[in-house]
């Protein structure tokens, strides 16, 4: 708290009021309860200062972290979900594409392109999770089996950053295809000697950790991000008894052998520049 | 025959056995007439039935309990089975059947995912469940089958993936993962059939391939119709409504390119006739075989990538 205090003595219109923060300007941490200004939130990389928590960014916030300024130049920005199925459930699907679309600003759950990371050229791709809880249909599917691609011919390594419940149902079986489709690129990738890093953010469950974001040379999970198959509260039901105290967290999984490094994010970029450095793509 | 009824079987089920009670009593009585009239009524009941089948109706009939499964066509089809066990790190599973067996002249590798009949069985399979170490198993198994050339064919029927606490600690995620970049790159043919319940994540572990096969009345999907129901309409209520909105039929999957090929059923679904149906699958993958085995390895996972490649639909 000791931000804040001195803060207070100094400006007394911007005082956070204690529970509800109605001039967005502050940001309480859900896990701690700090209370912090939003640009200095901003600065620390949108953690919290006082407990290390890593709050929930999408792609923008990602593209900004770790690709060189100015450097980015996104690919497909137009490809948007078509409505194979006809999908509709209590909703229809169309109508929820289009007021995500509305509230969002993002045509879909992954944005993908290339730039240079600490002077690299890379291809990159980052999911984001307030688009239907990130969840992949055909539009992720294509756009990271084309970022693949394109990584595989232009002989530059792959960072795709995963945040996602799983696969999207109103695509319904073309959503799980998209798991094979994905993985399907990641083989010839692989088979060309092209690192792929895979980085895991809260929270990376269902289909996507069971495709591409698994598939990494080198895994990088962020601290407490939840990563799995199945959802807590299925696996809860399945058993029969409670989950023991950090299931399912990076730090488990990471003791459990499925991940190669906890990296904080503020140290992302340095930590994949690091790796890159040795996992060298041959040239000619 | 059937051992379970289900509630559209029922009308069928009752006309036969009138059928029968007065076949029986017809001796020396001049009700011939009569008898033939019943014989084209429960005909034509059960086309009708089983030609309108809604794709709920379908979901029951692929977890119909006496539904033929994996050992079933294993039996059935193949000479010379030898079941092989265990992932070589972990453990064997249960819910996975893997063995070297012939299908005609063809020497292949087996791989299906295996239910139980009864609860004891049932626990025995894990439901058809399987866990990491059964999609290592097979993994295993069809790096086997790629060593000495030989054809790879997967049977799918599960109701998912294993959602338990060991599965996530031995890394589920990473199993299925695993599965899908290798077999996309497995030197091999592989031919893989869905003969019940195709659900999720939990089915395509062990389902792609270069030709993929699906039984007239099994589903597919990225979810059960009941867990989107649950997820979706928040309720268990839906799953009629969830079933028909998924698309999850054969019929459904053909024109959207994830399945090749549908194989047709008996009148009434696989459970009416175990013998027949392996008939008929076993000369449609004598079909696939013969076909796949002329063309050469580079070629095989270069078209299997692009056709995995190829499938989804979006705008631009
Ligand atoms: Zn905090």
């Amino acid at each position: 708290m000791a931000w804040f205090k001195r803060q207070r003595q100094n400006i007394t219109t911007e005082t956070p009021p204690k529970d509800n923060l109605p001039d967005g300007l502050w940001e309480k941490c859900p896990q701690c309860g700090e209370i912090m200004h939003k640009k200095q939130v901003e600065t620390n990389l949108w953690t919290c200062i006082k407990c290390n928590n890593h709050f929930r960014i999408g792609s923008a916030e990602y593209f900004a972290i770790l690709i060189d300024e100015g450097t980015f130049k996104e690919y497909d920005k137009k490809m948007r979900s078509a409505d194979p199925l006809k999908f509709e459930d209590t909703k229809k699907y169309t109508q929820r594409i289009e007021n995500t679309i509305k509230a969002t600003g993002l045509l879909d759950a992954v944005r993908t392109g290339t730039g240079k990371l600490m002077g690299r050229d890379v291809v990159i791709g980052c999911m984001d999770f307030k688009f239907i809880g990130g969840s992949m249909g055909s539009v992720v599917g294509e756009k990271l089996a084309r970022a693949t691609h394109r990584a595989l011919k232009g002989k530059m390594p792959l960072i795709i950053i995963s945040s996602s419940g799983g696969a999207r149902m109103m695509e319904g079986a073309l959503s799980l295809m998209q798991m094979a489709k994905t993985s399907a690129r990641l083989a010839q990738l692989a088979d060309a000697k092209i690192p792929f890093i895979s980085v895991l953010t809260d929270p990376t469950t269902g289909g996507t950790t069971a495709s591409y974001a698994m598939l990494g040379d080198v895994i990088i999970a962020e601290p407490n991000a939840l990563i799995g198959f199945a959802g807590p509260r299925v696996i809860k039901q399945t058993i029969g008894r409670d989950l023991p105290e950090g299931f399912q967290r990076a730090e488990f999984v990471l003791d459990h052998g499925f991940v190669d490094t906890i990296s904080h994010r503020k140290e992302l970029k340095q930590t994949i520049s690091n790796f890159l450095d040795f996992l060298q793509v041959k040239k000619g | 025959m059937a051992k379970t009824i289900l509630d559209f079987e029922k009308p069928i089920i009752e006309l036969e056995e009138k059928l029968a009670e007065m076949k029986r009593a017809s001796d020396g009585l001049e009700i011939d007439g009569e008898i033939a009239v019943i014989e084209t009524k429960v005909r034509q009941l059960k086309e009708n039935i089983y030609h309108s089948l809604t794709r709920w109706q379908k979901v029951q009939l692929a977890r119909h309990p006496d539904r033929p499964y994996t050992l079933d066509y294993i039996y059935n089809i193949t000479d010379n089975f030898v079941e092989m066990h265990g992932d070589r790190n972990f453990g064997d599973d249960k819910a996975v059947v893997c063995g070297l067996a012939k299908i005609g002249d063809f020497k292949v590798m087996i791989i299906g995912q295996q239910k139980g009949r009864d609860t004891k069985s049932n626990l025995y399979r894990n439901f058809g469940m399987p866990n990491p170490e059964g999609y290592r198993k097979a993994l295993r198994l069809m790096k086997l089958a790629e060593k000495f050339g030989l054809p790879v064919v997967t049977l799918l029927d599960t109701p998912g993936a294993f959602p338990g606490l060991e599965a996530e600690e031995r890394g589920q995620a990473e199993a299925i993962a695993r599965n899908l970049l290798e077999m996309a790159r497995l030197k091999v043919p592989i031919v893989v059939v869905i003969i019940g319940e195709g659900a999720s994540g939990g089915a395509l572990g062990m389902g792609v391939g270069d030709r993929i096969l699906m039984l007239e009345n099994a589903w597919y999907s990225v979810i059960s119709p009941e867990s989107c129901s649950s997820i979706l309409w928040r309720s268990w209520d839906f799953k009629e409504q969830a079933a028909e909105a998924l698309k999850l039929t054969a019929e459904d999957l053909l024109p959207l390119k994830v399945i090749d090929r549908i194989i047709p059923e008996p009148l009434g679904g696989a459970h009416k006739d175990h013998t027949k149906m392996a008939e008929i699958l076993k000369s449609a993958l004598l079909e696939e075989l013969a076909n796949l085995v002329k063309i050469k390895p580079d070629k095989l996972v270069d078209a299997r990538i692009e056709k995995f490649a190829g499938i989804g639909e979006y705008q631009e």
